[in-house]
């Protein structure tokens, strides 16, 4: 059967919303509109409730307590927060900072910011796999190190990081670890305690919740982490984040939660299965294609492939039915190539030929074969039309070339 | 990015992509860019040694969907023009007729770079065959 066209196969950059979270949503727009800060009257009650009953559901997915969840505008939002709230609330225990290059720019960019104002930062490097070498991390820490910042897993290329094991680090120098868990919440199994993470970003629309809501955990026991407010206001959440809530965003966040606990097994089996299933038609109809970072520390739903000698917005250009991204640099708002593959050595010429593909929920074998296939016919036709291809096929080293740059 | 319909026919429906002999005398090639930024044009054209007229040209490029189009739209432009005649092709008559956007004009300014090289190429040959050849008739006449 041919799939309904387009195909959206970006589930990285966000997701649709579950039709059960937009029912479960629906009636906090209007029936029960009231404010959850509201303390004398049932709008605000019913609101409340709605708000505790989303906490509680998030909470789970994570093994937390209700009490450890903030609501946010988002993930960038909770990751200024965190990291931040944690550099103003810790200063005068110190004032170095340890982040990695593969980093979100959510991340990355509020680190810059800091180093404006004091505070010292390493980047770390990683590995060719994408994952951090938990050595450098442990040497990376001084008497001044307050936080690590490090994802859960990574946006492009899907790989995720020891997580346990920064924790273990982590504890034992004292130092407080955040963790980026955008893409990671809901899509594998995320234990706060499990993974001795101390505060952990996570976001709605990532994960089939709505747009503008997201969630900072923020722990309580062992030890009591506290973050300076970003937000001034009424002193809601406990202080450290003023603002109305967002009722319906936050009831849709949590059920979004919800569902995604309900059916991790089942959906990561099938996230697999699809993957594996577009990765063989790819690969298997294709010479000189690579899978960029590790396959084995890997979200479910990520493939990130460089077509060699295929440029990826032409590539994007020729499959325009099909919603995929690529980390070429005519793609990029900077002009750049992913700065995520140039982290793992992966060379600019083979950035520029990158794709990622993002599945989700809503996909099914049909679209995966729909897009292999589709993929595989543009890259043929491109690389008739590619110079390079030609002189790679006439045994030409294309790295010992001199090229003619300005 | 939203590309012209001029951008997604030449996409699409690429004019006179392929090669021609390097070592053809009548054949100057060009390549321009750069794997690392994304954008590799080889150009190549045949020249009519008598009229100087340029009779065919072929192209191949890695690159976006403008570098495509402006390599395509060259090769269109060059043929049939004399060499002196091609070399005044200006990179903005190529942004205009495909009507790229800002960030796009690099492709035309590619594509120009790569007319005048492909020219070069032919022409330091023509210079090449002629010392050659005098090189060559000097001894013969001894």
């Amino acid at each position: 059967m041919a799939p309904k066209l387009p195909i959206y196969m970006d589930n990285h950059a966000t997701t649709p919303v579950d039709p059960r979270v937009v029912e479960a949503m629906l009636p906090y727009f209007n029936e029960r509109f009231g404010n959850a800060a509201s303390r004398n009257h049932s709008f605000g009650w019913t609101a409340e409730e709605a708000v505790e009953n989303a906490r509680a559901q998030i909470a789970r997915l994570i093994n937390a307590t209700p009490k450890e969840i903030i609501f946010t505008s988002g993930a960038t939002e909770s990751d200024n927060l965190a990291i931040k709230g944690v550099a103003e609330m810790y200063r005068e225990k110190g004032n170095h900072i340890i982040t990695q290059a593969t980093e979100h720019k959510a991340v990355l960019d509020t680190c810059k910011r800091l180093e404006k104002y004091g505070f010292e930062v390493t980047y770390l490097p990683v590995e060719r796999d994408g994952r951090v070498n938990l050595d450098d991390l442990e040497r990376a820490i001084t008497p001044k190190t307050i936080l690590i910042t490090i994802m859960y897993a990574n946006n492009e290329i899907g790989v995720i990081q020891p997580v346990a094991e920064i924790g273990k680090i982590a504890q034992k120098h004292g130092v407080l670890f955040h963790t980026d868990g955008v893409q990671a919440v809901g899509k594998v199994p995320v234990d706060v305690q499990r993974d001795g993470i101390h505060l952990l970003s996570i976001s709605g629309h990532k994960i089939y919740g709505p747009k503008g809501v997201g969630a900072l955990y923020v722990r309580r026991k062992n030890p009591r982490v506290q973050v300076a407010a970003a937000i001034d206001g009424g002193g809601h959440e406990r202080g450290m984040r003023s603002g109305t809530l967002n009722v319906p965003g936050i009831v849709g966040l949590g059920k979004a939660c919800e569902l995604c606990q309900q059916e991790m097994p089942a959906e990561s089996a099938h996230m697999i299965a699809l993957r594996d299933r577009l990765q063989r038609a790819i690969m298997g109809s294709l010479d000189e294609v690579f899978v960029n970072g590790s396959l084995e520390h890997r979200l479910p739903n990520n493939l990130n492939i460089s077509f060699a000698y295929v440029e990826g917005e032409s590539l994007l250009m020729g499959i325009n039915d099909v919603a995929v991204s690529s980390g070429s640099a005519c793609t990029s708002a900077t002009l750049e190539p992913s700065y995520v593959l140039k982290a793992l050595g992966v060379g600019e010429d083979l950035a520029h030929t990158s794709i990622r593909f993002g599945l989700g929920r809503f996909n099914n074998e049909e679209e995966v074969d729909y897009v292999a296939q589709r993929v595989v016919e543009t890259v043929k036709r491109l690389r008739e039309l590619s110079p390079l291809y030609d002189l790679a096929k006439e045994g030409v080293d294309l790295s010992k070339m001199s090229w003619k740059t300005d | 990015m939203a590309y012209s319909e001029k951008v997604i026919d030449h996409y699409n429906n690429p004019r006179n992509v392929g090669s021609m002999p390097k070592e053809d005398p009548k054949v100057g090639t060009g390549m321009v860019g750069a794997p690392e930024c994304g954008d590799v044009m080889r150009l190549q054209i045949r020249v009519n040694p008598e009229t100087q007229v340029i009779e065919d040209a072929k192209f191949k490029t890695f690159g976006c969907g403008s570098a495509i189009a402006s390599s395509s739209l060259a090769t269109e432009w060059v043929k049939g023009r004399t060499v002196e005649d091609a070399l005044s092709i200006k990179n903005t008559d190529i942004v205009r007729e495909l009507a790229l956007p800002p960030v796009k004009i690099h492709c035309s300014v590619l594509a120009e770079d790569a007319i005048k090289a492909a020219i070069g190429d032919w022409k330091r040959k023509q210079g090449a065959e002629e010392s050659q050849a005098s090189a060559a008739a000097a001894p013969a006449e001894d």
